[in-house]
């Protein structure tokens, strides 16, 4: 460990702004780039479900 | 050798292959992915020692030297992969493009970030026109310039093919990019301080900085995977198999 | 007489009989020039300062703008059908339609910015270096511009789309154009940056048909 204690790591020494908004921004753009297909992916299948169903009730219906 | 290569391409081809072996290839690149950038962060953080200049705001080139390295590979392998699309008419390869260009735009965008907030400490002001920040941000105008091309297009394939094309024209332009803003950035006073000297870093430093780069990379073709499976579905969803797949889902 | 120069001269003949078609990007440059000294300050020292960058920035903007229109017409009442069915090459057809907008474009742009660079006091030493990087650098903006116009020429508001997707390509042409018309005014050696321009300009010659002649078929899918 570099730091000698847990205050020291959070301060950076007087850097810890600029250290911590990097890996903050970091992290919500992987999270973002993590969330951001899974969404997709919901979405599509929602609505090609939602198509499906009323294919098959035209079908019925015909 | 050869021979599986090129099975392996037209297997690639296939669409609904590709969406079932990617499904069982994806924890592999995921979970690397996610131990790399774990210990790579805690490493650089708290382990690797200060930078006996910058102190410890070098921390941030364990993030900023990774994505900066992302985002330029990912502009080559999209125009890579456009030229596949272009020459082979490999449907697949388009669709990868596509996947690529939103996850290279957004590591381009945090490169220049990072860039900036190190900046401040660095040189006292939020932008520098240093050369490598300058020629992330033309690198960022090409990424909105392939991304504003692919979604112009009425059509699908004109789209693909015309953000191909565009992104091969940037490939060949990007070296002299480089080359001229480095060249420009000499004559006008550069920064005196540069942000990352490779030669100078010790061992202790780059080993946590090369972890990172492979997360990172790890985490790119786990970001790949996710999108192209969703282009695959979203092209294919006329076809049975996608059907069935939905069906099966309810 | 084959196609392309039948081309060639058929829209030199059109752009002759419209004078707005190469006079518009001439008094834009013009207009744009005017902005500077309104918005920044009016100083005969600092103006000479900037005037290298602004000449080259205008000229780019206004070459930028008269792009647009490039195949649109074409791509629009079939010309660009009639062109692939008769078996020419796109890639003669794609320089040829380059040269007639250089024509209409960069070159009156050449040969007025000396005048223009007037009124924003440029070193006497420079108008030699500003006229050469001109006439090197416009045929390299029209060549790029072209792939650009060719990649948009079907989609409906194209304009600021080609700008988005050629302003990133013109960078390196902007920074030695502008730095030869400045180390010239501060009595440097130039010849450096002229050179750069002429090796662009050849590279771009030879490779950029290829890139509008593949844009240029995407049309014909629509």
């Amino acid at each position: 460990m570099f730091f000698d204690s847990f205050a020291e790591f959070i301060a950076m020494g007087k850097h810890g702004f600029y250290v911590w908004l990097c890996y903050g921004i970091t992290a919500l753009v992987i999270i973002a780039n993590i969330l951001a297909p899974i969404r997709q992916r919901k979405k599509l299948f929602e609505q090609q479900a939602r198509l499906q169903r009323r294919e098959k009730k035209n079908a019925s219906e015909a | 050798m050869w021979e599986a290569l090129k099975r392996l391409y037209h297997r690639m081809g296939s669409p609904k292959w590709f969406y079932e072996i990617s499904a069982r290839w994806l924890p592999w690149f995921a979970i690397p992915a996610a131990l790399c950038l774990i210990v790579g962060t805690v490493w650089g953080l708290a382990f690797a020692p200060a930078d006996y200049q910058q102190g410890n705001s070098f921390r941030i080139i364990y993030i900023h030297v990774p994505a900066a390295i992302l985002a330029q590979g990912a502009y080559a392998m999209m125009a890579i992969a456009g030229g596949i699309f272009l020459i082979w008419r490999m449907k697949m390869a388009a669709w990868v493009a596509a996947a690529i260009a939103p996850i290279g735009a957004s590591f381009c965008f945090l490169a220049l970030i990072t860039g900036a907030i190190w900046g401040k400490p660095t040189w006292g002001t939020w932008w520098v026109w240093d050369a490598r920040l300058t020629s992330m941000l033309l690198l960022l105008f090409l990424y909105f310039g392939v991304m504003a091309l692919q979604k112009a297009m009425e059509t699908d394939d004109t789209s693909a093919k015309a953000g191909a094309i565009l992104s091969l024209v940037g490939l060949v332009n990007i070296p002299i990019i480089k080359y001229s803003v480095e060249w420009w950035n000499t004559l006008h006073q550069p920064a005196t301080l540069k942000l990352t000297e490779e030669s100078t870093m010790a061992m202790e430093m780059l080993i946590p900085l090369l972890i990172m780069i492979v997360g990172f990379y790890l985490l790119f073709a786990t970001l790949i995977f996710m999108r192209t499976r969703n282009e695959v579905l979203w092209h294919e969803r006329k076809k049975s198999w996608v059907k069935k797949l939905i069906e099966a889902e309810k | 007489m084959s196609l392309v120069t039948a081309t060639i001269k058929r829209d030199l003949i059109i752009a002759a009989r419209n004078p707005g078609e190469w006079l518009n990007p001439l008094m834009f440059f013009l207009m744009v020039l005017a902005l500077f000294p309104l918005a920044v300050d009016p100083d005969p020292k600092f103006l000479s300062k900037i005037a290298a960058g602004v000449v080259w920035v205008a000229a780019l903007l206004a070459t930028l703008l008269s792009l647009d229109a490039l195949f649109k017409a074409d791509v629009e009442d079939g010309t660009l059908e009639q062109w692939l069915a008769s078996g020419e090459s796109l890639y003669a057809m794609a320089l040829g339609k380059v040269f007639v907008h250089w024509c209409i474009s960069g070159l009156p742009l050449t040969l007025v910015a000396p005048l223009l660079a007037l009124m924003m006091n440029l070193p006497d030493d420079a108008y030699a270096a500003l006229f050469f990087s001109l006439l090197l650098g416009t045929p390299i903006l029209s060549l790029l511009g072209a792939v650009g116009a060719a990649l948009t020429a079907g989609v409906r508001s194209g304009g600021l789309l080609l700008s988005l997707v050629i302003l990133p390509l013109y960078i390196p042409i902007l920074i030695f154009g502008a730095s030869a018309v400045y180390h010239a005014g501060i009595g440097m050696e130039y010849a450096g940056q002229l050179g750069f321009l002429a090796s662009f300009l050849c590279i771009s010659m030879t490779l950029t048909p290829f890139a509008v002649a593949g844009a240029l078929k995407l049309n014909l899918s629509r």
